[in-house]
């Protein structure tokens, strides 16, 4: 859901509409929510949805049809890929070896699991 | 009609007491805002500065230009809810909302009705032997049906059960969509109903302080966690709010947008940046409290 504790809610709704992109939720060339459809189900301002709105056109996630509403653009999933994908190492991998170092945790031991989920997931 | 109020040198006494002093500012557009303060803060007298109940003591406060005090034509424009037991208190419920539709030149009486249900309110009982949650409702009613261009609502919250309180917000956010109107909100309960809020007013002894969008606010406030010597160099140019210290770590409430020259300082200090609810940040800002900053 929407925190009033994590930060500006328009990054949040403009994440949680990225994330319904990754997942498959919403589809390339589908329509999106209105801004106050989207503002009476989190219960916020719709300027706020807006503004999250704005932010997602300005990087080319979503784009405006006149009259009609908001879209997901042509190649939505892909950017919002590549960006997850940037921020793979900085935000996932580099604070998990940070957490391995502090207690002991030797690289063997974490590479050894990778291969293992690999494994498994092949299998 | 969009509702511009500008305040301009505006100060209120009552006798020797001085309740509000030097307000400047401006609140313009169709807009759900939040005003918010202590107990105490002028509130209170802002609001009825502004539906024109109070003449003031000196400065200016104008509506769309014109002064509201003593003026007719504006009153049936400004919807202020409070007090239903005081102003229809032996009326049936049913009648006061019938009265209420004589005041207000956009009144929807089938809105107010479906309200009633909706707040499971009594018709036919009288306005003064309602509960104050109930009381409470109605006046929430009076203000949500008004559909005056400018409606204030003064902690119109008291006594309600939080369903009761839930049920307003979200009929306020589906009424306030419908029909785009200046709804100003005092409340204490920031917690429940600040994300509603597009910009929020602070009030505080007796003046505003700060005047920002929601989102703003949010954005350019943070707290900063570490060992203290860590905080204390990162925070030693930068506005704090709040510090708190726990053994050798810690924490600082900083007023001010990160830059990037800070992150990349918090990342080379070790130090952890996180978000400060809009209710905290309030509270930091309005605490009496001297908190050395370093």
């Amino acid at each position: 859901m929407i925190s009033m504790n994590a930060g500006p809610i328009y990054s949040q709704i403009a994440q949680r509409i990225k994330d319904d992109i990754v997942s498959g939720k919403l589809h390339e060339e589908e329509q999106v929510m209105s801004t106050n459809q989207y503002a009476s189900f989190y219960q916020i301002n719709p300027a706020t949805t807006a503004k999250g709105f704005e932010q997602l056109e300005e990087e080319g996630i979503l784009y405006m049809k006149p009259g009609i509403g908001m879209f997901v653009s042509r190649n939505a999933r892909d950017k919002v890929l590549a960006e997850r994908r940037q921020q793979f190492f900085a935000k996932i991998v580099d604070p998990m070896i940070e957490e391995a170092y502090k207690i002991g945790m030797p690289l063997k031991e974490i590479i050894a699991r990778l291969e293992q989920q690999e494994g498994a997931k092949d299998s | 009609m969009s509702v511009t109020v500008e305040w301009k040198g505006l100060a209120k006494s009552y006798g020797a007491h001085s309740a509000l002093t030097h307000v400047n500012g401006t609140i313009a557009g169709n807009k759900i805002i939040g005003l918010l303060g202590r107990n105490g803060s002028g509130k209170t007298t802002l609001l009825a500065l502004i539906k024109g109940l109070l003449r003031p003591t000196s400065g200016q406060l104008l509506i769309n230009g014109q002064a509201p005090f003593e003026n007719r034509a504006l009153a049936r424009e400004i919807c202020f809810v409070r007090d239903s037991r005081m102003t229809y208190g032996s009326f049936k419920v049913r009648e006061a909302l019938k009265l209420a539709s004589a005041s207000w030149p956009n009144w929807d009486h089938g809105y107010a009705l479906h309200l009633a249900e909706r707040f499971s309110l009594p018709l036919e009982k009288k306005v003064q032997s309602l509960s104050l949650g109930m009381e409470s409702s109605l006046n929430a009613i009076i203000g949500l049906a008004s559909r005056a261009p400018l409606t204030l609502m003064d902690e119109t919250y008291n006594g309600m059960d939080a369903p009761s309180r839930y049920l307003f917000y979200e009929e306020l956010l589906e009424d306030y969509m419908r029909s785009p109107r200046m709804l100003v909100l005092s409340t204490h309960l920031i917690e429940e109903v600040g994300r509603l809020f597009e910009e929020v007013v602070l009030v505080d002894q007796g003046t505003i302080v700060l005047h920002e969008t929601t989102e703003q606010l949010l954005m350019m406030t943070y707290v900063v966690i570490g060992t203290a010597p860590d905080v204390e160099r990162f925070t030693d140019s930068l506005q704090v709010l709040h510090t708190q210290v726990l053994g050798n770590m810690k924490s600082a409430v900083v007023f001010g947008e990160l830059s990037k020259e800070q992150e990349r300082l918090a990342d080379l200090y070790h130090l952890d940046i996180q978000p400060v609810p809009l209710q905290d940040i309030i509270v930091h800002l309005t605490s009496r409290k001297e908190v050395p900053s370093s």
